[in-house]
């Protein structure tokens, strides 16, 4: 079974990524993430199964999941290049604005020197480029202790923590 | 200044551990020339034609003496022994060896200096007014909003991979010597009825080779907002800039395409979901990091120095590089002094290594251990005591850089052009010296006035050479270097773009053309009519019929 990156831990990656719309029905027992398009034509059969999740392209707008956000259990988005940043601002939406709950990861050319900042911005699952070592890309979730800006993955940003405490000069 | 705090410290410690690290893996081969480049570039280096170019951050332009000592320490040790100052308060190193680079930061690191995001498709070093803290026409002290601003762009990990490069400028006085609105962003200070401190909020400018004047696209803003406003704004550009051609990817393009009005209610639907959130930056914020740059321990001095007063009437050329490069100060008995960096057959903003030092110990001396760098590519002392002047006016004059021409014709704004850029069609700095030996005499100089000569080696316009009163645009034609011409540009307040005149010239024919052009400005002028308001009265055609006339 392939493996990814979720949680700052390398896990086994039960669900089957369809890039393309399935011919026919999904495999049952089979984890899937699907097309944003497909899940949009058959959402209420697809979201009763509940190990459905949906994948953004970067041109997408995460507005029109709005409605699904609690049902869906996974949201990927994919980039089809890593210099292609419009994923950070999808991430950042689904969950400061829509409070997306479920698994977030990133598809596609997912590489170890963006993972800090792709968690920042609130993915928490990497399905790092197959040629890459995953325990080699896992060292870049580390590359920073913390960051000035509010994010998703740290709320308050640096200036309200240096507020909240004392002053602390070098 | 600002100075770091732990955080900041340690930030820069990581950032140099993950670039030393990226650097070993690519020379090892782990990572491809695709994968190192966006890393390497927000790391300040670029491949240049004949090495590798190191681009550091002087944010805001403000630099201690011990910073310029490291600069200088590392123009010798890393580079050839010097350093170019640009035109986005920024230094260049022209020669480090790629595999010295991570040390290079780690040096620059020890006194609180990076090249962070100087380069790359991310929000580069916010740039400044070089007389912030001490104009008299400031509204408030630009500095702690463009530190806050700094620490918000630093590794903001939404925007690291924008479709095209991001530049943001702070004003915080009525003229505006930031140029606020040929930069992606422009924020110029203003105080709403209560007198509270906001910002007017300008977008979609900048040069190069779409070149634009930013809209306005709110009046006010309040401080507090200043954050949540930005991240709006770059999440709309980030979300639906142009990523399938560079040359329409900066945000001037989307703004143009979406019409300003439209694109402002993007942002301003945006902001509404963030404004009053984490990020509204509290007063107390502010206060912390405006504590950073009180005023230096001024002595109580008399408006007007009686000494300073006789050198002036004594010694004309003295009285010359007081009226052009000596700016009034707002504590009584001090004045701000720019250093030329436009010498006559030194490329302009270049500074050797031992100049630098020199520079830093007359800094010391001088001016409370602090300089500036200008967006005009020059360097200022910001607060010299009057008493002083003539002899910081002798040790400069000694070190090269008392030429008497700031604002002059041959203060030039020059990128550094074919001689050590990739990107150039054609030279600059030679361009830049032949009309500097054109006007070498002061007299003649001082007589026309102010006025703006701008050369860029390329339509990208690192130069200027659009808001130059007279422009130079290197272009190439059939593998020949050829210039265009342009009048009529501005910066400041009144940005305007210049007009083509015509067909390009030789190199051998641009001091000629420079000339030409004087001359029927200096015919037609009305009593300190201004450059570009002769070119607005008169159109560019008697310029035109001059210049062609003579050429052909």
């Amino acid at each position: 079974m392939p493996q990814l990156i979720k949680d700052g831990a390398i896990v086994e990656d039960r669900w089957t990524l369809w890039r393309e719309a399935p011919a026919g029905a999904l495999p049952p027992d089979q984890p899937a993430i699907v097309p944003l398009p497909w899940w949009s034509a058959q959402r209420s059969a697809l979201s009763a199964r509940g190990d459905v999740g949906v994948w953004l392209a970067p041109d997408a707008d995460p507005q029109v999941l709005a409605a699904d956000l609690g049902r869906l259990p996974l949201i990927a988005v994919d980039f089809p290049q890593f210099g292609d940043g419009r994923g950070y601002s999808i991430a950042r939406l689904l969950r400061v604005q829509y409070r997306f709950a479920g698994e977030l990861r990133a598809i596609g050319d997912v590489l170890r020197d963006q993972l800090f900042y792709l968690r920042q911005c609130g993915f928490n699952a990497f399905a790092v480029r197959a040629d890459r070592n995953l325990d080699d890309a896992l060292r870049g979730l580390g590359d920073f202790s913390d960051s000035y800006q509010a994010t998703a993955a740290t709320p308050l940003p640096l200036f309200r923590r240096r507020l909240a405490t004392s002053p602390e000069r070098a | 200044m600002y100075r770091y705090d732990a955080y900041d410290h340690r930030f820069l410690a990581e950032r140099v551990a993950q670039f030393r690290d990226q650097t070993r893996r690519f020379l090892a081969g782990a990572l491809s020339e695709d994968e190192f480049r966006p890393l390497r570039l927000q790391n300040g280096l670029y491949i240049q034609k004949y090495a590798p170019m190191l681009r550091v951050a002087i944010p805001y332009g403000l630099l201690s003496s011990t910073q310029l000592r490291k600069l200088a320490h590392i123009g010798r040790k890393y580079d050839r022994g010097y350093g170019h100052f640009s035109t986005r308060q920024n230094i260049q190193f022209n020669w480090p060896r790629l595999e010295d680079v991570p040390d290079i930061l780690a040096e620059l690191a020890a006194v609180e200096m990076h090249a962070i995001q100087t380069s790359g498709n991310c929000v580069r070093n916010i740039t400044s007014d070089h007389f912030a803290g001490v104009a008299g026409d400031e509204l408030v002290d630009p500095r702690p909003y463009c530190e806050l601003l700094r620490q918000w762009s630093t590794f903001h990990p939404e925007f690291a991979y924008l479709p095209r490069k991001f530049k943001i400028a702070v004003c915080g006085s009525q003229t505006d010597r930031a140029a606020t609105r040929v930069h992606d962003i422009g924020l110029h200070a203003v105080r709403d009825a209560a007198g509270e401190v906001g910002f007017r909020v300008l977008v979609g400018g900048g040069l190069g080779r779409t070149p634009m004047i930013g809209h306005v696209i709110r009046e006010y803003l309040p401080r507090a907002e200043i954050l949540n406003y930005l991240d709006a704004i770059l999440r709309i550009y980030n979300r639906y800039g142009r990523r399938d051609n560079k040359y329409k990817a900066r945000i001037k393009i989307l703004v143009k395409e979406m019409t300003p009005a439209i694109f402002a209610q993007q942002v301003e639907a945006e902001w509404e979901r963030s404004r009053g959130g984490p990020a509204t930056v509290p007063d107390a914020e502010i206060e912390r990091i405006a504590a950073c740059f009180t005023p230096p321990p001024y002595a109580d001095l008399p408006a007007h120095d009686g000494a300073f007063r006789a050198a002036v009437a004594d010694n004309r050329a003295f009285g010359n590089w007081v009226k052009r490069n000596v700016f009034a100060h707002k504590v009584p008995g001090y004045a701000a002094v720019t250093l030329s960096l436009k010498k006559t057959g030194v490329p302009p903003g270049d500074a050797t290594s031992d100049q630098m030092d020199a520079l830093a110990d007359l800094a010391d001396a001088y001016s409370f251990g602090e300089l500036r760098v200008s967006h005009e590519q020059n360097l200022v002392f910001a607060d010299v005591p009057q008493s002083a002047l003539p002899a910081l006016w002798g040790e400069l004059k000694a070190l090269g850089f008392a030429t008497p021409n700031i604002g002059l014709l041959t203060d030039i704004i020059c990128c550094p052009g074919g001689d050590f850029c990739s990107l150039a069609n054609a030279k600059s700095i030679p361009i830049a010296e032949a009309v500097q030996r054109r006007f070498d005499d002061l007299d003649y100089l001082h007589d026309i006035g102010a006025l703006a000569l701008n050369i860029s080696g390329c339509m990208n316009a690192c130069g200027h050479h659009h808001v130059g009163n007279i422009g130079v645009l290197g272009v190439d034609k059939n593998g020949e270097e050829w210039y265009q011409i342009s009048i009529g540009g501005e910066q400041g307040e009144h940005a305007t773009l210049g007009k083509v005149i015509g067909p390009s010239f030789a190199a051998a024919a641009v001091p000629d053309v420079v000339s030409g052009l004087v001359e029927v400005y200096i015919e037609q002028r009305h009593e300190d009519e201004a450059f570009s308001d002769t070119v607005r009265r008169l159109g560019i055609e008697p310029f035109k019929q001059r210049v062609y006339a003579a050429a052909h």
